[in-house]
């Protein structure tokens, strides 16, 4: 007779499940008490080093949980204030306008958000940012001039542009600058132009990857993306290699938003002091100069120099709104999708 | 010995024909042994349902019905139910042709393809998706999904159409050719209706992928229920809209698990048990077929696996970027293997009781039963995953961000693949024997470990294989639910495309399709070592069947 083998294979499961749970300090469980919890919206690649250069400084451990900006957010929405998590790293301000809506973030003192400017942070100082994104045209050099290219997003709507412009739609940082068009311009203004996309034939990508790919192997000759996209393509594969090229838009036009990525200390950690520690790293020269460097965005603390190449901040004709009112995504989510966008 | 194991995603011959070896049984009360696990089994399946419930009517019905009375759910639901249609019939078509030429021709070098045909699952669909939109970027959103999810999902059909061509009575056969039929004529009429039951089990499995699949649609930007329920959660951080939206696959899930219910009872009177376990007279193929032949499986491996590990190559030596770190493989690639084996092993037990109750006693209860594990199944593992998290948060914070509660979004996931398998090789094994060691004064618990669990044990472990390559693929869940710090191959592979970073994640999809490659093999393997060993218990199992 064969041995009852799965009767063992089920008991060594459960034992094995019951070890685990019971066990659950070990190392390979991750999750460790004594340590600062972060929940990065940011990629490990270009967090990690920082974090190492954090706990290197400070002598607090830190145990990070990577994901997606919006996907940690909708996760810390549902945890409400029993989250494990002592601070939040994400890469859009809307995400942190949402956390600040739920009321899930402790205020920051002064001395920290006082670093930045104030078009940069929170007004109720709930969170702060740490680097500047910049919103861009990317366009492909094979098939047009810098000067061909529009010099604002409403040209885009124009038959000249039809079936040659590539959105991502999905992406927190497209609805960010349509959040920031409602801001500006109104709600009339944004729903007109989103349907005038949709009836130009804009193409849709799942993310901006997807967009510079699209742009770069000519299959449209403009997509709206972020600046940064382009430096890190262009560190990975070399100049030659990327036929596409960027467009930092002139005027105030919502083409030419600067947002963030920034942190915030979350209400229900019990290490509120290590946590706002981290985000007062975030903001030191060390990290400043990194994300200068490796990551390619703007630095926000003041006396860091950008990256080479990159038009610098103050000459951007970044549009005046308040960052934290691009947590209105609500609207803006239900206008793309009435305008058959999403 | 037993001679004839069940496969893991298994049409089973007991509910397949009219008389079924459980038919004997079925009116005797199922075993409070088997009963209070397989409750505690769907309880934990149906835990994202409450979930959605709860989430939906946040807002109160009023809410809910605008959600849902939209001219876009509409249409999201009947595209999402076009591509489930379309991938699932070519599914079928491309499963079914290979399964029969690699088993019952004389294919050149068909053992090797068997093996080969059975691949393509080690592939993850969203990789797939990811090198096709890189390759051809003008792609067709509907048909660009429909070929990827095919391309990775006809093994779900290829494997049990394979065993059931191995298994099923060559007796028919040959009374129909003996009656004057042609050979694709006694294809058409007989050998297709014995791998109905089988090929309707498979068809279960691809079109709930399909259905409940995000990242293929949402990599080739095609509007279907799943994309439209992550990009609401990720663009509004409100639940509702995409509860709402969970709630109709839900729905849809059940009609197609009830169509799938249907078409086997049909099948049922076509069949008249399983006869005498005797090889298969190979069907020659001519010098021109046999081109054809090679030249359709050549272009389904070339589709499938070719297109993945050429562009993967590509993007290893492409990128300059990409310092290997051989240290975050290695351990990516230990958590992934040791997360899956939990999976693997949590599913199986939860779905045993299933299975056997399932196999054994088909009442009504039992159906709601095995029903209610198909629930997780339906929905996108992010929704499962947020599930997980609200409950988890609240109720069993101790293991919140730790390994069991990861596991058991596995097992909620992926149940029904597992609860099939124990089914199929439960009701392969002949009851007398379980209702002699109960005469002989066994406790019901007993005979389930003595008797039926070792009878049935190969197909329940080629059942867990399969757990646990699909396992090692998961995405969404991996990511919300895993333990702060804890990198898979698959977190791993995610997190460096998110940025761009091709050449820094192709090495981690190339371990990834390595190391599910293996057990893909040995279950595409499996099937082809079985067929010859026919021992005397095997013909006792016939011979039961048969009655």
């Amino acid at each position: 007779m064969r041995p009852p083998f799965l009767t063992t294979a089920v008991v060594a499961a459960a034992a094995a499940l019951v070890l685990t749970a019971c066990g659950g300090d070990d190392e390979a469980d991750g999750v460790d008490e004594s340590k600062l919890v972060l929940y990065s919206g940011r990629a490990e690649s270009l967090v990690q080093p920082v974090i190492d250069q954090f706990e290197e400084a400070t002598g607090t451990e830190v145990s990070v949980r990577y994901g997606s900006t919006s996907q940690l957010a909708a996760q810390l929405i549902e945890e409400g204030e029993r989250s494990p998590a002592d601070v939040f790293f994400g890469q859009d301000a809307g995400a942190l306008g949402a956390l600040t809506k739920a009321e899930l973030f402790a205020p920051l003192p002064t001395e920290v958000l006082d670093v930045v400017d104030e078009r940069f942070r929170a007004e109720d100082g709930t969170w702060v940012g740490a680097s500047g994104r910049a919103r861009v045209i990317a366009y492909n050099s094979a098939a047009l001039d810098e000067s061909d290219v529009p010099d604002s997003v409403f040209d885009l709507t124009s038959p000249e542009w039809n079936g040659r412009v590539g959105i991502a739609p999905g992406n927190a940082s497209f609805q960010a600058f349509v959040t920031a068009m409602r801001v500006l311009e109104g709600d009339d203004v944004a729903r007109q132009w989103l349907d005038a996309m949709a009836d130009n034939g804009v193409e849709r990508f799942d993310n901006n990857v997807l967009v510079l790919d699209a742009v770069d192997e000519g299959v449209v000759d403009l997509g709206l993306i972020n600046h940064y996209y382009w430096y890190e393509r262009v560190a990975e594969q070399g100049e030659d290699a990327v036929t596409a090229e960027l467009k930092f838009l002139p005027g105030d036009d919502p083409g030419s938003l600067i947002n963030v990525a920034g942190a915030g200390v979350l209400a229900g950690s019990d290490r509120g002091d290590e946590a706002t520690r981290f985000v007062e790293f975030l903001l030191g020269e060390q990290a400043q100069s990194y994300f200068a460097d490796e990551t390619k965005e703007y630095p926000l603390r003041p006396g860091i120099p950008a990256t080479e190449g990159l038009p610098p901040l103050e000459s951007i004709d970044s549009p005046a709104i308040d960052l934290s009112d691009l947590d209105s995504l609500e609207e803006t989510l239900r206008m793309i999708e009435e305008a058959g966008l999403t | 010995m037993v001679a004839l194991p069940a496969d893991p995603i298994d049409a089973d011959p007991a509910r397949a024909s009219g008389e079924s070896p459980g038919g004997a049984r079925r009116h005797k009360r199922p075993p409070a042994v088997l009963v209070v696990p397989a409750l505690v089994a769907a309880a934990i399946a149906v835990l994202p349902l409450a979930y959605l419930v709860v989430r939906s009517l946040d807002r109160g019905p009023v809410e809910l019905f605008e959600i849902l009375w939209r001219d876009r759910t509409l249409r999201l639901t009947m595209r999402s139910l076009s591509l489930t249609a379309a991938v699932t019939a070519l599914s079928l078509v491309v499963g079914v042709t290979l399964a029969w030429l690699t088993t019952r021709t004389t294919l050149p070098g068909r053992t090797g393809w068997a093996v080969v045909a059975a691949l393509p699952l080690a592939v993850p669909s969203y990789v797939a998706a990811y090198v096709w939109i890189a390759a051809f970027p003008r792609l067709d959103p509907f048909l660009g999904s429909v070929l990827v999810l095919t391309l990775c999902c006809y093994p779900y059909v290829l494997l049990p159409v394979a065993a059931m061509l191995h298994r099923a009575d060559p007796a028919l056969e040959e009374v129909a050719r003996s009656l004057g039929r042609g050979q694709w004529q006694v294809f058409a009429t007989v050998t297709l209706r014995q791998v109905r039951p089988a090929a309707a089990a498979g068809a279960l499995l691809v079109a709930l992928y399909t259905m409940s699949d995000f990242g293929v649609p949402a990599i080739l930007r095609l509007d279907v229920l799943t994309r439209d329920i992550f990009i609401s959660y990720r663009s509004s951080f409100d639940g509702t809209r995409p509860a709402a939206l969970g709630l109709v696959l839900v729905a849809l899930t059940l009609v197609i698990v009830w169509g799938e219910g249907r078409s086997r009872g049909r099948a049922a009177q076509a069949r008249i048990g399983s006869g005498a376990a005797r090889r298969h007279q190979p069907i020659v193929l001519s010098r021109w077929a046999s081109v054809a032949a090679l030249g359709w499986l050549c272009a389904v491996a070339g589709l499938a696996l070719g297109v993945p590990i050429v562009s993967l190559a590509y993007w290893i030596a492409r990128g300059s970027s990409a310092g290997l770190d051989l240290g975050a493989l290695g351990s990516a690639a230990a958590s992934t293997v040791s997360v899956a084996a939990l999976g693997a092993l949590l599913t199986t037990a939860l779905a045993v009781p299933v299975g056997v109750l399932a196999a054994r006693y088909r009442t009504s209860g039992v159906r709601l039963l095995e029903q209610a594990s198909y629930a997780g199944h339906a929905l996108p593992g992010l929704v499962v995953a947020l599930s997980l998290v609200f409950f988890g948060v609240r109720y069993a914070q101790p293991i919140y961000q730790r390994t069991p509660l990861l596991v058991l979004a596995y097992a909620v996931l992926f149940l029904p693949a597992a609860v099939g398998a124990v089914r199929a090789s439960v009701s392969q094994a002949p009851p007398v024997l379980e209702e002699m060691a109960r005469s002989l004064g066994r406790s019901p618990g007993r005979v389930l470990r003595d008797v039926t669990l070792p009878l049935a044990g190969p197909g329940v472990a080629a059942g867990a294989a399969l757990v646990f390559l699909t396992v090692m693929k998961e995405l969404p869940a991996t990511l919300l639910l895993r333990p702060t710090g804890m990198e898979t191959l698959a977190t791993r592979l995610w997190a460096n495309t998110e940025v761009g970073s091709y050449a820094a994640a192709a090495p981690y999809g190339a371990l990834l399709i390595l190391l599910a490659a293996l057990p893909t093999f040995l279950l595409g393997y499996r099937r082809r070592s079985t067929t010859l060993r026919t021992g005397p218990v095997s013909r006792l199992d016939r011979a039961e069947v048969a009655t």
